[in-house]
């Protein structure tokens, strides 16, 4: 029996046009399974608080975050909630606008290594034979090669880069985890009958790999999106804090790198130590909140609420 | 045997290329160590060309053909030779990294393998009693500390149970007044100097084996080998550990190879908070002082450690998943 019988079948049972569903009511679908479970509704009202602050920022911001006329080393007080920090700058404005480089950095990072996955994963999956073994083996090596060493030593060379600097290494290095699962997936998928049946109707490899495979995995991409964006907000920390990046920009990771410098454990400044980490924890929590949710659209076991 | 002879090929293998990748890196890169250290000095003044190949010479800047200098590369890889290092002239970098290494893998080593133990049990208890407290409580803590920046972890700890509560020392290995050595004196020094690091690896690292092992716990609690324990009346417990837990654990035994290169990054960020003097404290000195020898022999072994243990996890797994085997 071909498929196109079945469909006829089935369609003249049940008395409904086989059509398409509409991207947008899938999106939808997906969104609001993804709102059902009640960690990730958690996780997105944090992220959606995080991403008001750092766009209101100049607007809600008591002062300028380079301003640094106060006293310095100052506690928390009414004129400055979180203290002034050891160059006079006001703690909570500085918080404030720091929000904006950690949610840039972590999405350009966490997107740009996303595509890189996705091309190389997918590709990955669908080839056969020598070729296969010769992609699985490089992304094997960077799985293996430890992320972050690799990071400074790249960051040494590229003396002072900057923000664009991080971003790049950070995709350079990430980009391998996304594609071993994107890649497991790809396999699965491609024994399927659409996948043969696209095959014979004379698809080229691109457009069953893109067109007829990719859409299948938009829960899985979605999740590793978030899961490389998590991950990219506490490398850009982490090499900021070694005082990697440009340290004079303001970002949460740099304002830990002066804190640590300034000996403000000594001063016992203990807000100034406790509020940018404290921040880049919730960010990478919201993020990892709402992939509890994502991982709920591709397996309904994990599914909480009435979308179940 | 055909198992570990195939692993021990593409160790081989993945050796070479992380090694062949640590050649080509600082080639890739724009710029030469000479070429930073003669643009500190053209700030004073002209460069002439004499002081350019003085530089060049002392700090050792290759010479010759890629391939030539690959070769010796590989030479100086086998015989442990990296050189001397720029910045603690005339020690040479082979004795500092031997130095330094007993620290990191003894922290290192000890904390993840405890990690993974508590970690799994833990997960192992909340995949069984899913839905409930015991379940939502860890899986929540754990999310929640795994998203802590490592070196967030360390400067709480350091403040509030290092300067304020003075339980612990704030730095270093071991106390200047002790004399390194293997007595119970120095051993007990040790540990305790170990204490705020390795708890702060310990804390940040343990959610991820807590959600992990409940993740696959809970798949292999649908099928239906457990369901017929279950319905043969077994315990609950025998059930749960050496049924459904005996056979979750093979995917999280990968995972632990893999998360160990992320154990190993965040060590490095623990180490310079506490000024642990292992690998990682080395590195991030060798990145300060752009001692680029000192940098490549330090990335190498890292890798290379790393690259040991995922084979080690690998040999285990045949060992314990007889299908390996075949």
């Amino acid at each position: 029996m071909t498929s196109t019988q079945n469909v006829r079948i089935q369609s003249d049972r049940t008395g409904d046009t086989i059509a398409a569903p509409s991207r947008w009511r899938a999106v939808a679908r997906m969104v609001s399974t993804v709102w059902g479970n009640t960690k990730a509704r958690i996780g997105i009202c944090i992220l959606g608080f995080f991403v008001l602050v750092a766009v209101l920022a100049p607007f809600i911001a008591p002062y300028s975050a380079k301003d640094n006329s106060f006293e310095r080393n100052a506690d928390a007080s009414w004129a400055h909630w979180l203290g002034t920090t050891a160059a006079g700058e006001d703690v909570l404005s500085q918080l404030m606008y720091g929000a904006r480089i950690s949610l840039v950095v972590g999405f350009a990072a966490g997107i740009l290594s996303t595509i890189v996955a996705v091309l190389i994963g997918l590709s990955w999956g669908y080839l056969r034979g020598f070729a296969s073994e010769a992609v699985g083996f490089v992304v094997n090596l960077f799985l293996v090669i430890p992320g972050l060493p690799l990071m400074i030593v790249i960051a040494a060379y590229l003396q002072n880069g900057g923000i664009l600097m991080i971003v790049a290494v950070i995709v350079v290095t990430g980009w391998a985890w996304g594609a071993r699962v994107l890649r497991s997936q790809t396999q699965s998928l491609r024994g399927r009958d659409f996948v043969t049946s696209a095959q014979f109707s004379g698809d080229g490899s691109t457009r069953i790999v893109f067109r007829e495979i990719l859409p299948n995995m938009t829960s899985l991409i979605t999740g590793s999106l978030f899961g490389a964006a998590t991950s990219a907000i506490l490398a850009e920390a982490g090499l900021e804090f070694l005082g990697l990046g440009d340290s004079s920009i303001v970002s949460w990771g740099t304002m830990l790198y002066w804190a640590q410098n300034s000996n403000s454990l000594l001063t016992g400044q203990w807000l100034l130590l406790f509020a940018p980490g404290l921040c880049i924890a919730l960010l990478a929590l919201s993020l990892t909140l709402i992939n509890f949710g994502v991982d709920g659209i591709s397996n309904p076991r994990l599914r909480e609420g009435k979308g179940r | 045997m055909r198992y570990i002879a195939q692993k021990l090929g593409l160790f081989v293998l993945t050796l070479w290329a992380a090694i062949t990748l640590n050649f080509f890196l600082p080639r890739l890169m724009p710029g030469s160590p000479a070429d930073a250290a003669i643009a500190k000095l053209s700030q004073n003044g002209p460069v002439t060309e004499a002081t350019r190949a003085a530089i060049e010479a002392q700090l050792g800047v290759p010479t010759g053909s890629m391939w030539d200098q690959y070769l010796s590369y590989l030479h100086q890889v086998v015989t442990l030779d990296f050189g001397v290092s720029y910045t603690f002239y005339p020690q040479t970098v082979s004795s500092m990294v031997s130095t330094a290494l007993p620290y990191t893998i003894g922290l290192v080593g000890v904390v993840t393998i405890l990690a993974f133990v508590i970690g799994t049990l833990i997960g192992v208890a909340a995949a069984w009693k899913r839905g409930t407290w015991l379940d939502s409580l860890p899986t929540l803590t754990g999310s929640f500390l795994s998203t802590f920046p490592y070196f967030w972890t360390a400067l709480l700890l350091l403040f509030f149970l290092g300067y304020v509560l003075h339980w612990f020392p704030t730095s270093g290995a071991y106390a200047a007044t002790t004399t390194p050595g293997l007595t119970p004196a120095f051993v007990g020094d040790v540990v305790q100097h170990a204490v705020l690091p390795a708890l702060t690896i310990l804390i940040t690292s343990l959610g991820g084996w807590i959600i992990g092992m409940r993740n696959t716990m809970i798949n292999t609690l649908g099928d239906d080998y457990v369901t017929f324990a279950e319905a043969n009346g077994l315990r609950g417990r025998t059930v749960a550990i050496r049924y459904a837990a005996r056979n979750a654990i093979l995917p999280n035994l990968t995972g632990f190879g893999l998360a160990l290169g992320g154990v190993v990054g965040g060590s490095i960020l623990v180490e310079q908070v506490f000024a642990y003097p292992g690998i990682g404290y080395l590195l991030f000195n060798a990145v300060i002082g752009q001692d680029y020898p000192l940098m490549q022999a330090l990335f190498l072994m890292i890798t290379v450690s790393v690259l040991i243990a995922n084979f080690l996890v690998d040999i285990l797994y045949g060992v314990l998943d007889p299908r390996t085997r075949r």
